[in-house]
């Protein structure tokens, strides 16, 4: 495991200078540098374990990544899964909150970082950087090198033992981290990614270009979510916000990609916020009914 | 800045970055011993030929936010459209979200081929001009697959090489975060001068937690904050016009932590299910429903003395 002043200095400090002046740390600590922590933990190292790995992707902002990631890990869960989530989403880290987590610190064991864990029984894991930032107010203001080398040391270095899925959450767009996370994973694999989009035409247009990036990079998709995809009103009961509902009809027609719709819940809504588990908490529910729907066409399509 | 040059590998890490000419992936590029030395890191001229170019500009807004789909090209265009149904009044609108380019669909220009490369006229009405890579794109299917350095190369062509000619305000549209399209935003229109930033939130703090730090972002490159803007505040039923709580304000919503951070709450706009109707359809909601309680908001909001 390589030295702390390795790590505090950042991945990116850390190859310039492994490259000047050879893998001695300016600590005298011996030889432990990033390259040798690369050849003992190798890229299969703390993956070794993990079962399959999915991306949760979108073209868009704010469709409900971070959402259906943080309720699809805990519908795993609740069905007898060892979950983890790896959350790359740098600048804006949603997850710790949403599983009631964020004011939890990483530990470093031999293997490299603890992940944290939202539950006693220690079956739902969690890395995100909103751990490792002392105010969470703070902004990680990085170019994408930065954020690249990073991700690199969180896909590498993260101590995730025995993992039946591992799902990756991502911020929207197809760039640094997408890259990151697809070039760090090579060794592994990626089995797949389930898309997240809302009914409008927008978020729609930027799904369609998140599905050009998977074929590209040849990620298999497993489907598409789509999210806030009704509104009910309290008051009179009537349907509202499915404004485009045929344009994901039709999107997943065409793909045969279709994994379930999520309405607009104010009590899941709720959830997120104060990082309650939804699942547990509003069984009856009709989103409860639709989010383990979409936790079973995952699982099953993962099996195909 | 992180530039590009057209003969560097796949993974260059940009002209001036702290990396420059030591990274691995500087080996064999022929523009190795340049960087490495340092002599790529004098100040970009760039910033100097679009404060050229921006002389004829009279204000410079971006609108930000840390978080997603909180309505940032919702209410660029449609300030954009406000600001320009004053004839007298020259308005540009320029998207540097270059992974998910929004404005065009938003203003109904999605398809539009006219827009040359060269001199990028650009145009919408007569006194309304907007500039987007989705212009660019093939087909709307397209991704933009495109890292750090490559998007700033483009930001830096927007600014520089577009003919915006004079202009009363340029509205820049930002994509969600504090990473390298922020970062050149502010760093290339430095010499310009940038009059601030509308931060765009949503009432939940999930959202507030990230717009908090696009604040901090703000203060860390002195960007001074207009104000904020609460979106999607509430919901309006358009069948009973009763009111609902979609996105609870859970931490006091954008209010309280604009009396916190001593920042100026510009507006609050409910959720209106013809806001997204409208951007779908690529036309202005100010003119569609304009006796509706979120177009009073807008307008409120346009016509306030920090904007103008």
């Amino acid at each position: 495991m390589a030295c702390d002043w390795f790590k505090l200095v950042g991945a990116e400090l850390v190859d310039w200078f492994i490259e000047l002046i050879g893998v001695f740390c300016p600590r005298d600590c011996g030889l432990r540098g990033r390259t040798e922590v690369m050849e003992e933990s190798s890229e299969e190292g703390n993956l070794r374990a993990v079962g399959r790995v999915v991306l949760v992707l979108s073209g868009k902002g704010g469709v409900g990544k971070s959402t259906i990631t943080t309720e699809l890990a805990l519908a795993l869960q609740h069905a007898g899964k060892k979950v983890g989530i790896l959350d790359v989403d740098l600048c804006g880290p949603s997850i710790p909150r949403m599983l009631g987590v964020s004011q939890q610190e990483v530990h470093q064991c031999d293997s490299g970082w603890v992940p944290v864990y939202a539950d006693p029984q220690q079956r739902l894991a969690l890395m995100s950087i909103g751990f490792l930032l002392d105010d969470p107010s703070e902004a990680v203001v990085w170019r994408g090198p930065k954020k690249t080398a990073l991700i690199g040391q969180f896909v590498r270095d993260v101590a995730w033992g025995e993992l039946d899925v591992l799902l990756v959450d991502t911020p929207p767009g197809t760039s640094d981290e997408h890259l990151a996370v697809l070039e760090n994973l090579r060794k592994h694999r990626v089995d797949g990614a389930v898309l997240v989009t809302t009914p409008q035409a927008v978020s729609i247009g930027d799904v369609r270009r998140e599905i050009t990036f998977c074929k590209k990079t040849g990620v298999k998709i497993l489907g598409i979510v789509e999210n806030m995809s009704g509104f009910v009103c309290p008051h009179c009961i009537s349907l509202s916000l499915s404004v485009s509902l045929s344009l994901y009809l039709s999107l997943c027609i065409s793909l045969s990609l279709s994994v379930g719709s999520v309405p607009l819940d104010p009590l899941l809504a709720e959830s997120i916020e104060e990082g309650r588990d939804f699942l547990q908490a509003f069984p009856e529910s009709a989103t409860y009914s639709s989010l383990r729907a979409i936790a079973e066409s995952v699982l099953t399509r993962l099996q195909d | 800045m992180a530039d590009v040059p057209t003969d560097a590998p796949e993974h260059c890490p940009g002209t001036t970055s702290e990396q420059a000419g030591k990274s691995s992936a500087c080996q064999g590029c022929p523009n190795q011993t340049i960087c490495a030395s340092g002599a790529a890191k004098a100040p970009d001229p760039a910033i100097e030929e679009i404060k050229l170019k921006m002389a004829t500009v009279k204000h410079k807004i971006l609108v930000l936010s840390g978080k997603g789909g909180v309505g940032k090209s919702t209410f660029s265009a449609h300030l954009a459209h406000a600001l320009a149904s004053d004839d007298s009044k020259e308005v540009g609108l320029l998207d540097i979200d270059i992974c998910g380019p929004s404005v065009p669909k938003i203003m109904g220009l999605e398809g539009e081929q006219e827009y040359i490369y060269s001199g990028w006229p650009g145009g919408l009405e007569d006194n309304l001009a907007v500039m987007s890579i989705g212009f660019l794109l093939g087909s709307p299917d397209d991704a933009v697959i495109w890292r750090g350095p490559k998007k700033n190369g483009m930001i830096k062509q927007f600014l520089r090489d577009v003919d915006w000619g004079e202009l009363d305000y340029l509205i820049v549209d930002t994509p969600p975060g504090t990473s390298d399209e922020h970062l050149s935003a502010v760093q290339y229109l430095s010499g310009a001068g940038i009059d601030g930033a509308v931060i765009i939130t949503t009432p939940q703090e999930v959202s507030l937690q990230d717009v908090r730090k696009e604040i901090r972002f703000c203060q860390k490159v002195q960007l001074p904050v207009i104000g904020v803007v609460e979106n999607m505040s509430a919901f309006v039923c358009p069948k009973c016009k009763n009111t609902s709580q979609i996105f609870p304000p859970t931490t006091g919503g954008a209010q309280r932590m604009c009396e916190e951070l001593g920042l100026t709450l510009l507006g609050k706009v409910p959720l209106d299910p013809r806001i997204g109707r409208s951007c779908d359809e690529g036309k202005s909601f100010l003119n569609e429903v304009p006796d509706s309680p979120a177009a009073a908001a807008y307008q409120t909001i346009v016509q306030s003395k920090p904007v103008l």
